[in-house]
C-alpha cells in the first residue's frame, strides 16, 4: 500500500504529495473526506471563500474487483446549507483514484488572479494546474469533449458547468461516466465550492498503475462472490432496479399517499401512470433504449438507463425518480419526454435535479412560472440560469433563498436544502432523516422509505410516530459506514434483507486491509462519522433550532391522508442520543 | 345482502406483464389480500410479493377486504 494524499493550492498553484497520516489510514470515503474537512476547515469560514477545502475520496473498496464499489465521495463545507456536506458519486473517478494510489485529493485556497478558471491534472506523482480560457463559459459536455480530445476515454473527468463558473447554489459537480455520460456530485452547491477556486475542470488520470492491493486474495474473492451473489438474489438490487431503474419509486410512493406533488401541497398526484416507472420502461423497450446501464464499472445492479425520444433518438441517460419527481409531480409536466429534455439540459449545465427542480416547483408559487409549462421552465434553464440573468441568479440560489425573496411560506427545506421525493408528513421516518442529517434535506442520509414503504427491512407505519427516530438513526449510523466503502447506497436494499450481504462486505474490507473489523466496528465507524459532522456543524453556528421541518408541514393536512408533521423538539432530538 | 365484493385492484411493476394496470373486479364476501392475489394469478413464488395497500394503508396478507376497497399489489420494489 503506497496510498498517498495529494494536496493542491490554487492560491499559489502548487501541490505537496503527502504519506496518509495514520489516523487516517483506515478511512475511506465519506470516513475520510468528513474527517479531514473536521480537521482542516474552520467550520466559521464562508464556503466560498479561500479557507474552504474540497476533499476528494475513493471509498475503502474503490478499485478492488468488489461490485458496486465504484461510488467517489466529495466533502466540502456547503454554501447551500452552511453546514458539512459529503456527496457520492458513480462514473470512473473513483476506480481511477484507486488505482493512482491517491487516498484523497484536497484541494484548497483560491488563485490570487482570479480573472480566469483552471484545468487540474492529477498523474503519477504530478498535478499540473494551467490556464483554460477557451473552457470558460462552456458547459460540462464541451469539457467533456475537450479532455477527450486531449487525453484518452480512460481519464477521469471532473467539471462544472457555467452555473458554477458563477457560483449557483444549484449548481453540481459533474462526473464522467464509462458510456461518456454525466453523473452528478449533486446536492449542496458544492460546484459553486468548485466555481469559487477558479477550477474547470480536474482530470485524473492513473495511466497503467495498479495500486490496489489485497492482503488476501483468495479471502477477498470469496467475500467478493457471497456479496455480489446477495445483490442478485434481493428481488430489488436484483429484478426491480434493472427492469426499471429508481423511477419505479413513482407509483409506489404515490399510492401510499407520500409523493410530494403541487409545491408540497399533496402527496398524491394525478399523473403518475404518464410519469412513473412502468411508462419509462414502455417507452425504452418501443423506441429501442437501454434499461440497464451501470453508472460506474463493475455495478451489476444496473438501475441507469439510455432514453430516447418516439423517433428513437436519445434524449437522455441516467433519468432519475427524483428528477422525474420533481419536474413530473411536484412541477406538473405530464410528458416525460418533456422531462426528459430538460434532465439533459440540466446535466449539461450541472444542476442539482432536487434543488433545481424544488425551485422551479416554487417559482409556480412565486408567480415566476406556471404549473407544468415545461417550455417555460426549458427557457428559464437554458436563457436565464445558464447567461446569470437576475432571474437565473434567483432560480440558481435555490428553493430556501427563493422562497425568502418572495415571502413565501411553504417552502420545502431543511437546513436551506430542498427536500427530495418523500413527504415527511406522510413518511415520517423520512422526515426524521431530513430533519437530523448534517447534511440538510436529503433522502441518502438514512433512507427510512424502505422501512416506512418499501417493507425492506421489516415493516414501520409511516403515518404513526412511533420507532421513526430510532429507525432513522440506524439507518444515518449504517450508511455513514457505508458511504465509506465506496459502495452505492443500493446495497442497502440486500443488507437489510439478506443475511450474508454485510458480512460478505465486512470480510471483504477485511481481506482488502488484512484488518479484523467486526459489525460493532463498523457501526462504531457510522456513529463517529455522524457525531464528527454534527460536531462541524454546532461550530458553523447551526443548532438543534436547525434541525427542524418548516413550520407550515405543522399545520396544513397534507392529502390524502390529512397528515401534520407531528413530533416534539424532544422526540426530534432524541436522534442524538447515542 | 350481497355475498360479493366489488374491489379496484391496481397491478404495478412486473405483475402487470400479461395482465392489467386497474381492474374493478368482484370477489367472494370475506376475501384476505392474498386469497385476492393467487385468484388473479399472480406468481408470487418467482417475484415476491413487496407491499399489499388497502386504501393507501400498508395492509398483511390475512387483511380481509371490503367493499369499495382499493387494493394496490406490488412486487418488492426500491430505488430512490
Amino acid at each position: 500500500m503506497s496510498d498517498k494524499i495529494y494536496r493542491v493550492n490554487m492560491q499559489d498553484l502548487s501541490f505537496k504529495i503527502e504519506d496518509v497520516p495514520a489516523e487516517w489510514m483506515g478511512l475511506g470515503g465519506r470516513g475520510l473526506t468528513s474527517t479531514i474537512v473536521a480537521e482542516e476547515v474552520d467550520p466559521e469560514c464562508h464556503p466560498l471563500g479561500p479557507n474552504n477545502k474540497m476533499v476528494f475520496a475513493p471509498g475503502l473498496l474503490s478499485g478492488t474487483t468488489a461490485a458496486n464499489s465504484g461510488r467517489n465521495s466529495l466533502g466540502a463545507k456547503s454554501p447551500l446549507t452552511g453546514g458539512i456536506k459529503e456527496s457520492n458519486v458513480g462514473g470512473t473517478i473513483a476506480g481511477v483514484m484507486s488505482k493512482l494510489g491517491v487516498k484523497a485529493l484536497i484541494i484548497e485556497g483560491i488563485p490570487q488572479d482570479d480573472s480566469t478558471f483552471y484545468h487540474v491534472h492529477v498523474s503519477k506523482n504530478n498535478v499540473m494546474i494551467e490556464q483554460v480560457p477557451e473552457l470558460v463559459g462552456k458547459n460540462n459536455y464541451f469539457v467533456l469533449d475537450a479532455m477527450e480530445a486531449k487525453y484518452n476515454k480512460k481519464v477521469a473527468v471532473m467539471t462544472i458547468g457555467r452555473p458554477g463558473e458563477m457560483k449557483m447554489l444549484i449548481s453540481n459537480i459533474s462526473v464522467r461516466d464509462p458510456k461518456g455520460k454525466l453523473r452528478s456530485h449533486g446536492r449542496g452547491g458544492l460546484g459553486a465550492v468548485m466555481g469559487s477556486k477558479k477550477i474547470k475542470c480536474i482530470t485524473v488520470d492513473a495511466e497503467d498503475y495498479k495500486e490496489v492491493t489485497y492482503a488476501d486474495t483468495e479471502k477477498f474473492k470469496a467475500a467478493s462472490k457471497i456479496f455480489t451473489k446477495a445483490l442478485q438474489d434481493n428481488p430489488i438490487s436484483g429484478e426491480g432496479l434493472p427492469a426499471f431503474g429508481t423511477n419505479v419509486l413513482v407509483n409506489i410512493i404515490n399510492e401510499a399517499g407520500g409523493l410530494p406533488s403541487h409545491n408540497f401541497r399533496s402527496g398524491y398526484s394525478d399523473n403518475a401512470e404518464e410519469i412513473c416507472g412502468e411508462t419509462m420502461a414502455e417507452n425504452i423497450k418501443a423506441r429501442g433504449g437501454d434499461t440497464t446501464h451501470g453508472c460506474h464499472a463493475g455495478c451489476v445492479i444496473q438501475c441507469s438507463q439510455t432514453y430516447n425520444d418516439k423517433d428513437g433518438n436519445y434524449l437522455t441517460s441516467g433519468f432519475e425518480y427524483e428528477m422525474i419527481w420533481a419536474f413530473g409531480a411536484n412541477f406538473g409536466i405530464k410528458d416525460l419526454d418533456q422531462i426528459a429534455k430538460i434532465d439533459a439540459l440540466m446535466d449539461d449545465l450541472g444542476v442539482d435535479a432536487i434543488e433545481t427542480g424544488v425551485t422551479i416547483g416554487l417559482a409556480v408559487d412565486a408567480g415566476l412560472i406556471k404549473f407544468g409549462d415545461g417550455d417555460e421552465a426549458y427557457r428559464i434553464l437554458e436563457e436565464e440560469v445558464a447567461n446569470g440573468t437576475p432571474l437565473g441568479r434567483i432560480i440558481g440560489s435555490g428553493c430556501g433563498n427563493l422562497g425568502k425573496l418572495y415571502g413565501l411560506i411553504r417552502v420545502p427545506v431543511v437546513k436551506n436544502q430542498s427536500m427530495p421525493a418523500y413527504e415527511p408528513r406522510a413518511i415520517k421516518g423520512q422526515g426524521i432523516t431530513y430533519v437530523t442529517t448534517p447534511m440538510g434535506a436529503d433522502h441518502t442520509a438514512g433512507y427510512a422509505v424502505a422501512t416506512n414503504i418499501l417493507n425492506s427491512g421489516g415493516h414501520i407505519d409511516p403515518l404513526k410516530k412511533e420507532a421513526q427516530v430510532e429507525l432513522a438513526r440506524n439507518l444515518q449510523i449504517a450508511t455513514a459506514a457505508v458511504d465509506s466503502t465506496g459502495m452505492c447506497i443500493f446495497v442497502a436494499f440486500p443488507a437489510l434483507d439478506e443475511p450474508e450481504c454485510l458480512p460478505a462486505l465486512i470480510d471483504m474490507i477485511n481481506a482488502r486491509f488484512g484488518a479484523t473489523l467486526s459489525g460493532d466496528d463498523v457501526t462504531n465507524l457510522g456513529k463517529t462519522i455522524l457525531k464528527t459532522e454534527r460536531a462541524f456543524n454546532i461550530k458553523a453556528g447551526l443548532t438543534s433550532a436547525d434541525d427542524r421541518i418548516p413550520e407550515f408541514m405543522k399545520y396544513e393536512k397534507l392529502p390524502p391522508h390529512d397528515a401534520v408533521w407531528d413530533f416534539t423538539n424532544e422526540e426530534i432530538d432524541e436522534f442524538w442520543n447515542f | 345482502m350481497s355475498e360479493t365484493i366489488n374491489v379496484t385492484v391496481k397491478l404495478f411493476a412486473q405483475y402487470r406483464d400479461g395482465k392489467f394496470k386497474v381492474q374493478e373486479m368482484s370477489f367472494p364476501k370475506g376475501s384476505t389480500a392474498i386469497y385476492i392475489v393467487d385468484s388473479i394469478g399472480i406468481d408470487h413464488s418467482k417475484l415476491p410479493i413487496g407491499v399489499l395497500m388497502v386504501n393507501a394503508r400498508h395492509v398483511e396478507e390475512d387483511y380481509i377486504l371490503k367493499d369499495g376497497d382499493i387494493f394496490t399489489v406490488f412486487p418488492k420494489v426500491g430505488g430512490g
